[in-house]
């Protein structure tokens, strides 16, 4: 089986957004993404997810290089001001590379 | 009479537990899933009660008090953002403003088991009246935040996606669809389902004060930081708030519970929806701020000593 070099973006931010980035995920046409709960402890405060208002959310979707760094940018610039915001591109290596 | 006072109500002893294991850094925690199952069943349990009783009122009798309660929304923020504002930013102030404005279920909760516990009749209407009072203070909040010079660089959600999340928000849903359906289900066809959501709602009021406990000894670290304000504001607001409450009280003929409770609506700051709706409409608010006023500090004075404070008001002034 062969494997295809793709590129992975990792965001992430509170559960508050999740609504906004999946559209924006659906208008860029992103073909896929996996969004889970997440704690941990940042700039913006220590989030134990016991509450709904006090969440994270982490967020990986596989994706071409130039788009990735593209759709990051753009996140960056529409809620990297006032949000919690951490994302990063990482290269990783994908079967079915097709479906990405 | 005075006894009634002396013994705390055991479901505020859960909420004590869990802030005691909290602070101490216990490992105890529910599980998130369960948290959210115990808001879900609290909504529709309040929700239902209210419809319950609401069939036996003349709908005439409550929609001038139902205005009312809209009317107490909007001021309540109106009131206390010019005072805020002395200290705070105009975006803070504004949230803070609205987090007071809106109602916190569970204080609402609690009161309604206090007045039960002492036998204090009250109108079933008040549980309308806590979603009522649930928005216009979230519309008004974001209003303060946008006006003057900052609102070009609002970044936060246009209003038709704010409203969606004020109307439309779970809490809303669960409360006013409750309402409804012990309206539309009468006494005798809830009857099956009882059990759950009558019988059952004070043991589960104890579960998520336990949680609830856990969750402010969380918000130490918050009040460490803001201290002395935040104590001002989180222990003054409710009490002067709480008066507020009483004025609309009397003015709408309420019964000495009534008062007591619209009392306790007035005085309850919200930490569910106005920390996400402000988090969504004006992002450049610090959460930590109102959340640790409303939730650290305000949350446990009105349920350890406000709760039975109003009550001494409104029979002092009934």
């Amino acid at each position: 089986m062969t494997f295809h070099t793709k590129t992975m973006l990792t965001i992430v931010t509170e559960a508050v957004l999740e609504n906004d980035l999946v559209a924006l995920f659906e208008a860029q046409k992103v073909r896929g993404w996996t969004i889970v709960a997440a704690r941990g402890k940042g700039a913006h405060g220590e989030k134990r997810g016991s509450f709904d208002a006090n969440e994270n959310i982490q967020i990986e979707l596989i994706i071409d290089t130039a788009s990735g760094e593209a759709l990051a940018e753009d996140i960056m610039r529409r809620f990297g001001e006032h949000y919690a915001l951490v994302q990063w591109l990482s290269e990783v290596r994908v079967l079915r590379g097709n479906k990405f | 009479m005075k006894d009634f006072y002396m013994q705390i109500d055991p479901v505020v002893l859960f909420f004590l537990l869990g802030l005691a294991a909290g602070i101490a850094k216990s490992d105890l925690k529910l599980p998130s899933a369960l948290y959210e199952t115990l808001s879900v069943f609290l909504l529709l349990a309040i929700g239902i009660k209210g419809g319950l009783a609401l069939a036996k009122q003349p709908m005439m009798e409550i929609l001038p008090q139902a205005m009312l309660v809209l009317l107490m929304g909007c001021l309540i923020p109106l009131l206390i953002y010019p005072l805020l504002r002395l200290k705070l930013p105009q975006a803070d102030a504004a949230s803070v403003a609205a987090h007071y404005g809106s109602a916190s279920v569970v204080t609402f909760a609690v009161g309604v088991a206090f007045l039960t516990r002492l036998a204090v009749p009250y109108e079933s209407q008040t549980t309308l009246f806590l979603a009522l009072l649930e928005m216009p203070a979230l519309v008004v909040g974001v209003i303060l935040a946008r006006l003057g010079g900052d609102a070009k660089q609002a970044t936060g959600h246009g209003w038709g996606k704010l409203m969606h999340e004020v109307l439309l928000g779970k809490s809303i849903v669960l409360l006013l669809g409750g309402l409804a359906i012990g309206y539309i289900a009468g006494p005798e066809g809830i009857k099956p389902v009882d059990k759950l959501y009558l019988d059952l709602f004070k043991p589960v009021l104890t579960l998520f004060l336990l949680e609830m406990g856990l969750v402010v000894a969380g918000k130490v670290g918050a009040l460490r930081q803001h201290g002395l304000f935040m104590l001002i504001v989180g222990v003054g607001l409710p009490v002067a708030l709480s008066w507020v409450g009483i004025g609309f009280g009397m003015l709408m003929g309420l019964s000495l519970g009534g008062v007591t409770l619209l009392a306790t609506l007035a005085a309850s700051a919200s930490y569910i929806a106005a920390p996400a709706a402000m988090r969504m409409a004006v992002p450049q608010a610090n959460p930590a701020l109102s959340l640790g006023a409303s939730l650290g500090v305000t949350f446990p004075f009105n349920l350890l000593v406000g709760i039975p404070l109003y009550h001494q008001f409104a029979i002092a002034v009934a």
